[in-house]
C-alpha cells in the first residue's frame, strides 16, 4: 500500500500539477534566491502582516504562500506527498496525525523550547496560537432576553422559544469541514450536554457550515440567531465594530483550538521553515500574529485566569477521531442527531 | 643504624586498598541495582499504561448484524500521553484481517491469552516500538469471531526518564564512593594508630632498655608484643650470659697460663743445661703468644658483643688519647721508644662508646711500639676533619713491606714484617671492627720517611 502510495506521488510530482484543492496562493517575492513555502489553512489576508515582518528579518527569502482547507492540507501532506517546508492548520488532530505518522521532521530552537509543554508535542508540532472556540448570537434576536451562559441556557432558550430560532442557528458541517468535526468532537468528548444540545438543534432545521466567516456574515445580516462553535480570531475580527452581535465564551467550557505548524518531513528547504516557524514563535512573530493578525498569542497566563478555558490537548488522544471507523461512527451519531 | 627491614605493602595501605575497592564494588553495585529497578519499574509502568489503552480499546468492541463496531474510546490514546510524549500505532484485526488502524504494525507470534496483554518489542516504520496486544472473541451474526488489539508506542520518554534516572543513580553511587573514601581514610589511619603508637613506644627506648613492653595494646596486637617481650628477655638473658662468659673464659685461660709462666721462668733460672733452656725459652714464646692469642680473641668477642650493645656517651677525645697514652708509656720505656702525645685541641669530641674506642686506640698504640725498635719515636695526636676526629699513630718503625690495610685487617692476618714479634694478628681486626661500629674509617699506610702511620676516623659529635 506504501509502494503504491509512493507510484501516486512520484507520478504527481512527475506531472507538476498539485493534486489537492488550493483556495489561494501567493508569492512575496524576497531578495534572494531562497524561496520557502507554506501550506495553511489561514487566510492570505490574516497572515499577510507576520509574512511582511518575516521578511523584514530576512529579506533574502522568498515565501511562496499557499491556502487550502484542513483536509486538503492534510492530504497534500499525507497522501500526495506534496513538498513544503512549512505545514500550518488549525486541525489539530490531523496535525497530530501527520506527526504520530512520521511526516514531519524534528525542530528545536530557543523558541520551541520556550513555549509551554501542552503547546508542542515532541519536537515536531508547535502551537503558535490559541483562540477560543465561541458562540455568536444576534443581538437582535436576544432583546430583552438574558444572553446564554453555558450549554444548559442555550438548550432552555431553544426549547423555550423555538419557533423564534428555528432555521436560524448555525454551525458547522463536521462532515464537510475539518475544523468543525474537531470542535464536534472535542465538545462531544467533554461533555455529553454537547449531543443533548445538538438534538435540540437538529429539531429546529439548522443551517450548516463550512467556515466560520459565513457563519459571522448570517449572523450580521440577521439570518441567524444563534452560530454555534466559531472561531473566536474571526468573530473578534469581524464583529468587533459594529455592534450586531455577542460574542459568548460558554462557561461550562470553552475550547481553546491551537493553530500548529510543522516542517514536512520531505521539506526542500527545511531551515527556511524551521526560520519562519522560529519567527512566529518569537517576541516579535507572536506580537505581530495577536495585535496585526488578530490571532491570540500562546499565552499560559490567560488560560489559568478562566478555569472554563481548555485548551484541546496536543497528544495521541487526537488520534481517535481520524480513525476511520471512529469518524465513520461519529458523523452517524451526529448526521442522527442534527440532520434528522 | 637503621637495619634494612625486608618491607612489604603497609597495612594502611592495603587496608585503603581493600577498603576503596569495596567501595568501587558497592557503588558500582548500588549504581546497577538502582538502574535496573527503576529500569524495570519504568517499563513495567509504561506496560501498564500500554495495556491498560489496549483493554480499554477491546472492551468497546460490539458485535451484531453487521460486522464488528469498533469505538476507540478519547482516552485509550490520551492516558498513552500522560507520561510522555510517544509516537502511538494501533491495528485492529478479525482473523489477519486489518479492521482499521495501521496494517503493516507486525502481528504477536505467540498465542493471545483473552484480555490480559501480551507485550513485546517490535519495529515499525524504522522505530523501536513497545506493543501490548488482546483479542477479544465478538459475535457477528451469532458468529464468534476472534478480534485482535494491538497499541504499539515509541519508547523515547522511557528512555528519558530511564536516562534521567541513571544519571541520578551514577551520581548516588558517586557521592556514596566519595563517601566512602573519606571514611575508609579514617578508618585505615584509625586502625594503625595502636601500630605506630607501640612502634613510636618502643623506637624511644635505648639501646640497653630490654624491659618488656608494659603499656596496653590492642588485643589483636598482644601476641606480637608477647613474642616481642618473650623474645627481649631471652635476649637479655643470653647478653648477660654472654658476657659473664667472656669474662669468665678470659679468667681461665689466663691464670693457668700465668702459672705455667711462672713455672716455666722459674725451670729457667735452675736449668743450666743451654738446650734445655732454649726448649723451656721457646715453651715460654709459646706461652706468651698463646697467652697474647687467648687476651685478643677475648677482646675481639667483647668488641663484637659491645657494638651490637653499643651504650654511647659524650667523650673528650683529648683526654682519652692522653689516658691512654700515659698507660703504655711504661712499656714503651721499657721497650726503649719515645711514646709522645702530640698537642692537640681540647673540643673535640664524639658520641661513641667509651669501652670500643679504648680498645681501638690500645691496639694501634701497642702496634706501633711493638713494630718499633730501641729509640724510636712514636706519635699520638687527635685532630678534627670534615665532620671526623682523625686519631692517629705514628711511628718511626719498620713500615708494613708493602702490605695493604686490607689484608692486615684480616683476622689473624700477620704482616711479612713481625720476625719474633709476639701476635696473635687479630688486633687491627678489632679496630677495623670498632670503626664499623661507630660508622667511621679505618686506614693504615706506610710512611714515606719509613714507619707506619695508622688512622682512626669517627664521626664528630653533631651539635
Ligand atoms: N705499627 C706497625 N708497624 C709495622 N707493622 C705493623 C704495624 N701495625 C701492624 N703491623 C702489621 O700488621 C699485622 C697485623 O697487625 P695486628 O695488630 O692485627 O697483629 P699483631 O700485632 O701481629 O698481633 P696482635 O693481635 O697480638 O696485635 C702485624 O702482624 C704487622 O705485620
Ligand atoms: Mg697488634
Amino acid at each position: 500500500m506504501r509502494g503504491a502510495l509512493c507510484s501516486i506521488a512520484i507520478t504527481l510530482i512527475a506531472s507538476t500539477t498539485l493534486a489537492f484543492d488550493i483556495e489561494q496562493q501567493q508569492l512575496f517575492q524576497g531578495q534572494g534566491d531562497e524561496t520557502l513555502s507554506i501550506l495553511s489553512t489561514t487566510d492570505i489576508g490574516i497572515f499577510r502582516p507576520v509574512i511582511a515582518a518575516f521578511q523584514e528579518v530576512r529579506p533574502d527569502i522568498s515565501v511562496d504562500y499557499v491556502v487550502a482547507s484542513t483536509q486538503e492540507v492534510y492530504r497534500a501532506i499525507y497522501e500526495e506527498g506534496a513538498q513544503f517546508d512549512l505545514a500550518v492548520s488549525s486541525a489539530m488532530d490531523l496535525q497530530m496525525k501527520l506527526a504520530n505518522d512520521g511526516l514531519a521532521q524534528g525542530h528545536s530552537s530557543a523558541q520551541t523550547d520556550a513555549l509551554p509543554d501542552w503547546a508542542r508535542w515532541q519536537d515536531q508540532l508547535f502551537a503558535f496560537a490559541q483562540e477560543p472556540v465561541v458562540t455568536v448570537v444576534s443581538q437582535a434576536a436576544f432583546e430583552g432576553r438574558q444572553t446564554p451562559a453555558t450549554r444548559s441556557d442555550l438548550i432552555r432558550h431553544l426549547r423555550d422559544d423555538p419557533e423564534t430560532f428555528r432555521g436560524r442557528i448555525g454551525t458547522y458541517d463536521p462532515r464537510k469541514s475539518g475544523a468543525g468535526y474537531l470542535f464536534a468532537t472535542q465538545d462531544a468528548r467533554q461533555s455529553d450536554t454537547y449531543w443533548r444540545l445538538s438534538e435540540v438543534m437538529g429539531g429546529l432545521e439548522p443551517k450548516l457550515y463550512e467556515a466560520s466567516s459565513a457563519m459571522l456574515n448570517a449572523v450580521e445580516s440577521g439570518e441567524l440567531a444563534i452560530a454555534y462553535n466559531v472561531l473566536g480570531s474571526y468573530a473578534l475580527a469581524r464583529l468587533d465594530q459594529k455592534g450586531a452581535a455577542t460574542i459568548i465564551e460558554l462557561e461550562d467550557f470553552t475550547n481553546i483550538l491551537l493553530r500548529t505548524a510543522l516542517i514536512p518531513a520531505n521539506a526542500e528547504n527545511p531551515s527556511g521553515g524551521a526560520a519562519f516557524l522560529d519567527f512566529l514563535l518569537s517576541a516579535t512573530g507572536q506580537r505581530v500574529l495577536e495585535e496585526n493578525s488578530g490571532l491570540p498569542r500562546i499565552n499560559a497566563g490567560a488560560l489559568a485566569a478562566q478555569s472554563y478555558l481548555r485548551p484541546i490537548r496536543l497528544d495521541t488522544g487526537l488520534l481517535v477521531f481520524v480513525d476511520p471507523l471512529k469518524k465513520q461512527q461519529f458523523l452517524r451519531e451526529w448526521s442522527a442527531a442534527v440532520v434528522q | 643504624m637503621k637495619r634494612v627491614v625486608n618491607q612489604s605493602i603497609s597495612i594502611r595501605r592495603r587496608l585503603l586498598l581493600q577498603l576503596l575497592f569495596v567501595a568501587i564494588l558497592l557503588s558500582g553495585l548500588l549504581y546497577l541495582s538502582v538502574r535496573t529497578v527503576a529500569d524495570s519499574a519504568v517499563e513495567r509502568t509504561q506496560d501498564s499504561i500500554l495495556g491498560a489503552a489496549t483493554i480499554a480499546i477491546a472492551e468497546e468492541l460490539r458485535g451484531g448484524e453487521e460486522g464488528v463496531a469498533v469505538d476507540i474510546p478519547y482516552t485509550a490514546f490520551s492516558m498513552l500521553g500522560s507520561i510522555g510524549q510517544d509516537r502511538v500505532f494501533y491495528r485492529i484485526t478479525i482473523g489477519d484481517e486489518t479492521v482499521t488502524g495501521y496494517d503493516e504494525l507486525a502481528l504477536p507470534t505467540e498465542p493471545l491469552n483473552g484480555l490480559t496483554p501480551l507485550f513485546y518489542d517490535d519495529a515499525y516504520r524504522g522505530l523501536l516500538v513497545r506493543a501490548a496486544a488482546v483479542e477479544r472473541s465478538v459475535l457477528v451474526n451469532g458468529k464468534a469471531l476472534p478480534v485482535r488489539v494491538i497499541v504499539a508506542q515509541t519508547r523515547t520518554s522511557q528512555q528519558t526518564i530511564v536516562a534521567s534516572l541513571a544519571e541520578r543513580a551514577a551520581l548516588l553511587g558517586i557521592g556514596f564512593f566519595v563517601i566512602a573514601v573519606g571514611l575508609s581514610l579514617l578508618t585505615a589511619r584509625l586502625v594503625v594508630k595502636p601500630v605506630s603508637s607501640l612502634v613510636e613506644a618502643v623506637g624511644r627506648r635505648g639501646p640497653q632498655d630490654l624491659r618488656p613492653v608494659q603499656r596496653p595494646v590492642p588485643r589483636e596486637l598482644v601476641p606480637l608484643v608477647t613474642a616481642l617481650n618473650g623474645f627481649m628477655s631471652r635476649l637479655s638473658v643470653a647478653l648477660s650470659r654472654t658476657e659473664t662468659f667472656i669474662a669468665e673464659a678470659a679468667h681461665h685461660i689466663r691464670t693457668p697460663l700465668a702459672t705455667l709462666r711462672a713455672q716455666a721462668e722459674i725451670a729457667l733460672r735452675q736449668t743450666e743445661n743451654e738446650e734445655a733452656r732454649q726448649t723451656i725459652r721457646s715453651m715460654i714464646r709459646s706461652v706468651d703468644t698463646s697467652a697474647r692469642s687467648a687476651g685478643q680473641m677475648l677482646e675481639h668477642a667483647a668488641v663484637v658483643f659491645r657494638s651490637d650493645q653499643r651504650s654511647d656517651e659524650q667523650i673528650d677525645l683529648s683526654l682519652l688519647v692522653e689516658d691512654i697514652t700515659e698507660s703504655y708509656e711504661p712499656s714503651a720505656e721499657m721497650k726503649g721508644v719515645r711514646l709522645v702525645c702530640l698537642p692537640h685541641a681540647h673540643d673535640i669530641t664524639v658520641d661513641a662508646d667509651r669501652i670500643l674506642l679504648e680498645a681501638a686506640l690500645r691496639n694501634l698504640i701497642d702496634n706501633a711500639i711493638k713494630y718499633t725498635p730501641k729509640d724510636g719515636l712514636v706519635e699520638v695526636s687527635v685532630i678534627s676533619a670534615e665532620g671526623f676526629a682523625r686519631l692517629e699513630v705514628k711511628d718511626s718503625g719498620r713500615g708494613l713491606f708493602g702490605a695493604q690495610a686490607a689484608q692486615l685487617t684480616g683476622r689473624f692476618q700477620r704482616g711479612a714484617n713481625v720476625e719474633d714479634v709476639v701476635g696473635s694478628g687479630l688486633g687491627l681486626t678489632i679496630v677495623k671492627e670498632v670503626a664499623r661500629s661507630l660508622n667511621g674509617r679505618f686506614e693504615i699506610v706506610e710512611r714515606e720517611e719509613g714507619g707506619t702511620c695508622a688512622a682512626l676516623y669517627v664521626p664528630l659529635r653533631s651539635r
